[in-house]
């Protein structure tokens, strides 16, 4: 379940009461219901499902995942090659 | 304990017997359409129909036959898009276009058209005369004339706005055998350009899905570009423009037709940034999104480079690149490898293309 | 898109799996709950790259495949209703009912419409005062937001002509159930990412207590997935069983606050009925007191359904991971996508849908 993806907020308006915003996803756009994450600001990403945004995207927490992730790579030589022999077992090429 | 799969009879071997009527997914262009053709027409059809041998039939957009001494390429395509002004063109623009390249994927040079209406009453005559204007644009940028027609109206709530069907001639060259059942194991697969761009671009305007993109249809008439891959002098095996069902639906029914494997290589495949958000947003595959301005081609390896310079120096071919490679392995399936090096099968579509919450 | 490709990048793939290589000294069996998630495994191929021995057992996280028959029985029973516009998400369209699916009530002139979000739906009823307007309001905790501030739109908006045909499913009582199974083979769960965004993670410390299982909330990008797996993998083999948020960019401890108040207004718990599973205690939520008026199921009369499942169908031990897709008799047989017998076979989620969709190399070699 949970298709639900980040976008970045353009801006914010209100219709019928409702908050809304125009929310860019890196070229589509789409109106987003904001009125859970009330305290978003122009320029913030949020996690969008169903024409709602959920809950804030957290770019500093994104970047620390993706900079662990990088940093995984140092012990490769110390513990071996496991992808390559992962690739050899599903049958792919390296 | 795992169950024998037998792959022959992998899709649902009693055909039809769970719709007692036509639902929406009979013009998916996916494995519901192909066992319409199948198992409802063609043998209503029975000897007066094109089956090459008993339970085969070429799943080809056009027909080559004979006519004296010259072979005639004769196709038909109707046209049912809703909107029917979009981004980048209209239901006119496609009219022509299509029917063009459907006598281009069999080689053809595209001469003469009709085109047939079916208008609800009570659609704007504005509209009508702007689709008869793109239809006229189009054709002459395609060098074909327009010669017959028919018009009929039915009543409101009987259809939705206008429907067009164009059916086309052409001529096929001397020593010209293009076919889906000449694809061969070692071919390379070759695609003329970005993907899933006219799907986008129309899926951006349609009610209950509407989103804001740049993208715009990529309808434009191919037997230009066909004339200078084979003015290379290579033996283009297969051609096809991969319209409804995407290059997933294509791919598999050249699969299925020529018992042949296809392998294709995910990092290698051109799909436009914009095209991979909105699918990514509405949770679709792109490789089932519709084309229009765009052909894959099966040719033999020794010759591809040929062709894809010939392609990329034509103005509908810039972006054309190798996508992967006819095998002899796992005939009628075509597999992809992930970018994370797995793989996985890229399945005939169904029915209709639906977008996904989940 | 941002902050989405990045977590498919291939070279950082080939680290997190490594890693898991050298973690993992023995076998193990692990849940991903989530049905999105099994759609990303199976289509990356992420389950091909694991340490042989290492399991991933394809959970009931798929809201269409749960959607219990009654439910849908009753969605087509409206749908063909005249005057009636039933609005719903993609994924529902093909689910089988007890005789057709809502593309066949189409077919019959039902106006059946898909929609993007439960707002065009109650656009529409604000568009057609003059039909009655439903949407099909199934889905888990991240969906059920969505539902209830729609609803709380229409009430708010003066939109009597608005109504909702609810079924949401809850995951912390599924996996109590799962656990309490007696076949049960899962010794950890991957969290399904996008509920706790909506509902925090609260709920999941007492489930590992009392179960013994690790709980790691994991998001659906491949990067996302394998690193879910790779801290399952840690905890297992060094005996622990905990709490983690492998997906801390989306998920908060808290949650968030405001939908949570509003699902408390809108919703109560309440008995669900899983397809193919069974009855789960408390496992659902319906409309509250405040809001039956929007309860579509009591504006419209569609008690006393007759509802029979096929016999061969065997989705609910495949949504208890009991059994995989092509251990089923009738898997690519008489039960495709194209002619699915059960839930798990339609959904674009589904574990059969998934398995057949991606179906590997290895399950198509005519033995």
């Amino acid at each position: 379940m949970c298709l639900a993806v980040p976008g970045r907020v353009l801006s914010i308006t209100e219709v019928d009461g409702t908050s809304m915003a125009q929310v860019d996803f890196g070229g589509v756009r789409k109106e987003v219901c904001l009125e859970y994450v009330p305290d978003v600001a122009v320029g913030e990403y949020v996690i969008v499902h169903v024409g709602f945004a959920i809950q804030h995207l957290d770019e500093a927490s994104a970047q620390e995942t993706l900079a662990n992730f990088e940093r995984l790579g140092i012990l490769q030589e110390e513990f071996g090659d496991g992808f390559t022999r992962a690739a050899g077992q599903a049958g792919a090429d390296r | 304990m795992t169950a024998e799969l037998d792959f022959e009879n992998w899709t649902c071997p009693v055909p039809l017997r769970d719709t007692p009527t036509v639902v929406m997914g009979h013009g998916g262009g996916g494995a519901m359409s192909g066992e319409l053709v199948e198992h409802l027409f063609l043998p209503g059809y029975g000897a007066a129909g094109v089956a090459t041998e008993p339970g085969r039939y070429e799943l080809a957009d056009c027909a080559v036959v004979p006519a004296g001494d010259a072979r005639i390429a004769f196709s038909t395509d109707s046209f049912v898009v809703k909107p029917m002004f979009f981004p980048g063109g209209s239901i006119g623009d496609l009219a022509v276009n299509g029917t063009v390249n459907d006598l281009a994927m069999a080689g053809a040079t595209p001469l003469y058209l009709s085109a047939a209406f079916i208008l609800q009453e009570g659609t704007a005559m504005a509209d009508l005369a702007r689709i008869a204007g793109a239809m006229g644009a189009a054709a002459q940028a395609a060098g074909v004339r327009l010669v017959t027609g028919d018009t009929k109206v039915v009543d409101t709530g009987s259809g939705d706005g206008v429907y067009v069907n164009t059916s086309g001639v052409g001529i096929v060259p001397e020593g010209v055998h293009i076919g889906p059942g000449r694809a061969a194991a070692g071919d390379a697969v070759l695609i003329s350009g970005d993907i899933g761009v006219h799907g986008v671009a129309v899926m951006s305007c349609r009610e209950g899905l509407e989103f804001g993109t740049t993208v715009s249809s990529d309808t434009a008439p191919l037997h230009g570009l066909v004339a200078a891959m084979l003015a290379t002098g290579a033996d283009v095996h297969v051609l096809r423009d991969p319209t409804r069902g995407g290059v997933a639906a294509a791919l598999n029914e050249i699969a299925r037709t020529a018992r042949v494997g296809v392998d294709l290589v995910e990092r290698d495949l051109p799909i436009p940034p914009e095209v991979s958000d909105a699918c990514s947003l509405l949770g679709l595959d792109p490789l089932q999104v519709a084309n229009e301005g765009k052909l894959l081609a099966f040719v033999p390896a020794e010759r591809a480079d040929e062709v894809l310079a010939a392609m990329r120096a034509h103005p509908y071919g810039p972006g054309a690149r190798r996508i992967g490679t006819c095998v002899s392995e796992h005939p009628g399936m075509v597999v992809a490898r992930t970018a994370l090096g797995g793989t996985r099968v890229v399945n005939m579509p169904i029915g209709e293309q639906l977008p996904r919450i989940c | 898109m941002k902050y989405l490709e990045e977590f498919s990048n291939p070279d950082l793939a080939r680290r997190l799996v490594d890693q898991i290589h050298a973690v993992t000294t023995r076998p193990w069996a692990m849940m991903e709950v989530c049905g999105g998630q099994t759609h990303s495994i199976i289509r990356h191929g992420i389950d091909q790259l694991l340490p042989e021995g290492v399991e991933m057992i394809h959970g009931p996280g798929c809201p269409v495949c749960v959607t219990p028959l009654e439910i849908i029985d009753k969605a087509l029973a409206i749908a063909a209703q005249p005057g009636v516009i039933f609005c719903s998400f993609g994924d529902m369209l093909r689910v089988p009912g007890s005789s057709q699916d809502l593309f066949g009530i189409k077919s019959a002139g039902g106006d059946v419409r898909v929609v993007y979000s439960p707002l065009d739906a109650l656009k529409l009823a604000r568009e057609n005062p003059d039909r009655q307007v439903v949407f099909f309001g199934i889905g888990f905790e991240t969906t059920a937001p969505a539902n209830a501030m729609t609803v709380y739109q229409a009430r708010r908006l003066g939109v009597p002509n608005f109504s909702l045909l609810v079924s949401h499913v809850l995951v912390p009582p599924a996996i109590a159930a799962i656990m309490e199974s007696p076949r049960c083979r899962v010794q950890a769960f991957l969290a399904a990412g996008h509920v706790c965004s909506v509902m925090g993670t609260a709920e999941y410390p007492p489930l590992a207590e009392k179960y013994g299982v690790p709980i790691v909330v994991t998001g659906f990008e491949p990067l996302d997935i394998l690193e879910g797996i790779r801290r399952t993998l840690v905890q297992l083999e060094s005996g622990r069983h905990e709490l983690e948020n492998a997906y801390p960019r989306a998920v908060r401890a808290e949650g968030n606050a405001a939908a949570m108040a509003m699902l408390r207004d809108v919703f109560e718990v309440t008995d669900r009925t899983w397809r193919g599973i069974g009855m789960i205690p408390g496992s659902g939520w319906r409309l509250s007191e405040r809001y039956r008026d929007f309860d579509a199921e009591l504006r419209f009369d569609v008690a006393g359904l007759h509802t029979e499942e096929s016999p061969l169908c065997r989705s609910g031990e495949v949504l208890q991971g009991l059994l995989k897709p092509n251990e089923c008799a009738a898997f690519g047989k008489q039960c495709t996508p194209r002619n699915p017998l059960g839930a798990t076979m339609v959904s674009s989620e589904g574990a059969c849908a998934a398995y057949y969709a991606y179906r590997r190399l290895d399950l198509v070699q005519i033995s």
